[in-house]
């Protein structure tokens, strides 16, 4: 099996809309806006509802799971030392399938992944952030 | 009451010109103004896309004002879109310029010096290269190593292929065939030719696009003068008329959260052009068709309408796309052989064609074309018409 490890990353300017996302995961969470009034995720983070209107729109923990919506293996050596290849991933979390995670899907061989296929969250510590990566979820 | 196109120019493009944009800027600005029989003195307005910008090496080192100055234009309307609808933008900016009285001849430009700017630690189109933190649509993007947008447009071709049945040989269809054009082109830059074991053979990038399913980053400028419809007439050439343009957007505005990865922007934007003319698809003779992927120009067959939803592989398969087709796309080789000036160049071709001066690779009776600018969720399509 090859172990996909996550390359050097750029990080991404935080604000207080998405404080929330980038850090939650020292406390092992992943952490989507969702809106108190309808229910609805949203993200990108805003403090709106695009379907309500509503301005109750705060973090709230997800379970962590999601399914495998597209992916493409990238070959290409982007910047010096990048490891390749990877997997990139839009991931829709279990909660809302239009909620999509741009993410790596790590432990496992690239051509594993499928569509659909189960993954879970776990994070990567870098800097002050913790970046949310996802993982097959194996059989206990 | 339409706007035209009135004269277009290129400057000699080139892999690693060592030119400065600016050469190239002025040379293509001398070409479309002799291309439309103007002066510089004619000139009362500039736009352009995105604007300068230093984002990435050499993605648009000129804005507005460098050229106004350099070409000594006095002008009553200056503009640049960097967050229109897509490259198309400034010729749309131009042409309701024109319609509201701003201005007579707006000069349109793109420069681009990505390939002589490229260097082993900063690539042309990858934000993130430098330390420096990432904000914006991009912060969803960059830190998970989806630097380029040829990841984008990866995984938007997975799923397309998984959903309807395209293959790489399909994608291929696209490549070879536009590289075939592209032998009949002297401007173009690739011009040796690329046969599907060849394509097939190559070294992927981001599955399932290989390198000849990406376009290729060249120093070059295109300049298209957008003018009024009574400044249009008399010209050295045939006005091309404006028809209708479409910028409608109804989905997310990133690369990541469009519901449907099987349509792009281009989708919404095709259809609000065709609400606006009597033209309809099967009207075309030739496309200007956004190839900064090959995965673009299905999606931007269907979005034009010329078959149904995931029906587009079947179109290429009949070589309907390629020379001597029913709906030849790209008939300069596009961005994938001629090279990446985003956008304007493939306009430029759908003009030259309905001058008449495509040479060996002329479509014959070009008289309307279909363009469509933009991949992902961002897209601006317009009909050009020779009367």
């Amino acid at each position: 099996m090859t172990d996909v490890r996550p390359p050097p990353r750029a990080l991404p300017v935080v604000d207080k809309d998405s404080r929330t996302f980038w850090t939650s995961g020292r406390d092992g969470i992943l952490a989507i806006h969702r809106c108190k009034q309808c229910a609805y995720y949203v993200h990108p983070p805003v403090p709106f509802c695009p379907r309500c209107e509503s301005r109750e729109v705060a973090p709230e923990a997800v379970s962590g799971r999601g399914t495998v919506v597209t992916f493409t293996v990238n070959h290409k050596q982007w910047v010096p030392g990048l490891p390749v290849p990877y997997v990139l991933a839009l991931v829709a979390i279990a909660e809302q399938d239009d909620v999509r995670l741009v993410t790596n899907i790590t432990d496992c061989d690239p051509g594993e992944v499928g569509f659909g296929m189960a993954v879970e969250v776990w994070f990567e510590p870098v800097e002050e952030l913790w970046v949310p990566l996802f993982r097959p979820v194996r059989g206990s | 009451m339409k706007a035209a196109i009135t004269g277009t120019g290129l400057s000699d493009l080139g892999r690693n010109t060592g030119r400065p944009a600016m050469a190239h800027l002025a040379q293509a600005a001398r070409r479309a103004l002799a291309a439309a029989g103007l002066d510089r003195n004619d000139i009362d307005g500039i736009c352009t896309y995105p604007g300068k910008t230093d984002g990435s090496p050499g993605q648009s080192p000129l804005g507005t004002g460098e050229v106004r100055a350099a070409l000594g234009l006095q002008t009553r309307w200056h503009c640049a879109v960097p967050d229109g609808p897509s490259q198309m933008a400034p010729i749309m900016v131009a042409a309701m310029a024109v319609l509201t009285g701003q201005a007579r001849h707006v000069l349109c430009f793109r420069a681009l010096t990505e390939s002589s700017s490229q260097s082993a630690g900063r690539r042309a189109s990858i934000p993130g290269a430098g330390s420096a933190r990432i904000g914006g649509w991009l912060s969803w993007l960059v830190p998970n190593n989806a630097m380029s947008a040829s990841n984008w447009a990866g995984w938007m071709a997975t799923r397309y292929c998984h959903e309807f049945g395209l293959t790489r040989e399909h994608l291929g269809m696209v490549a070879v065939g536009q590289r075939a054009f592209a032998l009949q082109n002297p401007a173009a830059v690739m011009r040796k030719p690329l046969g599907m074991d060849e394509y097939l053979a190559a070294r992927m990038i981001s599955s399932p696009l290989c390198l000849f399913d990406c376009d290729v980053p060249i120093d070059g400028a295109s300049v298209i003068i957008v003018s009024a419809p009574d400044a249009a007439r008399d010209r050295t050439r045939a006005p091309l008329w404006i028809e209708a343009m479409g910028a409608a957007l109804r989905g997310p505005e990133t690369w990541d959260q469009r519901a449907d990865l099987t349509t792009m922007g281009a989708h919404d934007a095709a259809a609000d052009m065709w609400l606006r003319t009597d033209f309809k698809p099967a009207d075309l003779d030739v496309l200007a068709l956004y190839d900064g992927f090959s995965i673009f120009v299905p999606l931007w067959l269907e979005a034009v309408g010329l078959c149904g939803h995931g029906e587009a592989k079947d179109l290429i398969a009949a070589g309907a796309i390629g020379p001597g087709g029913r709906y030849p796309v790209n008939t300069g080789g596009g961005q994938l052989s001629a090279g990446r000036l985003h956008g304007f160049g493939l306009i430029h071709e759908a003009c030259i064609q309905l001058w008449g001066e495509g040479g060996n690779r002329q479509v014959d009776g070009a008289r309307l074309a279909a363009c469509g600018t933009g991949g992902g969720f961002i897209a601006g399509s317009m009909l050009l018409l020779r009367d």
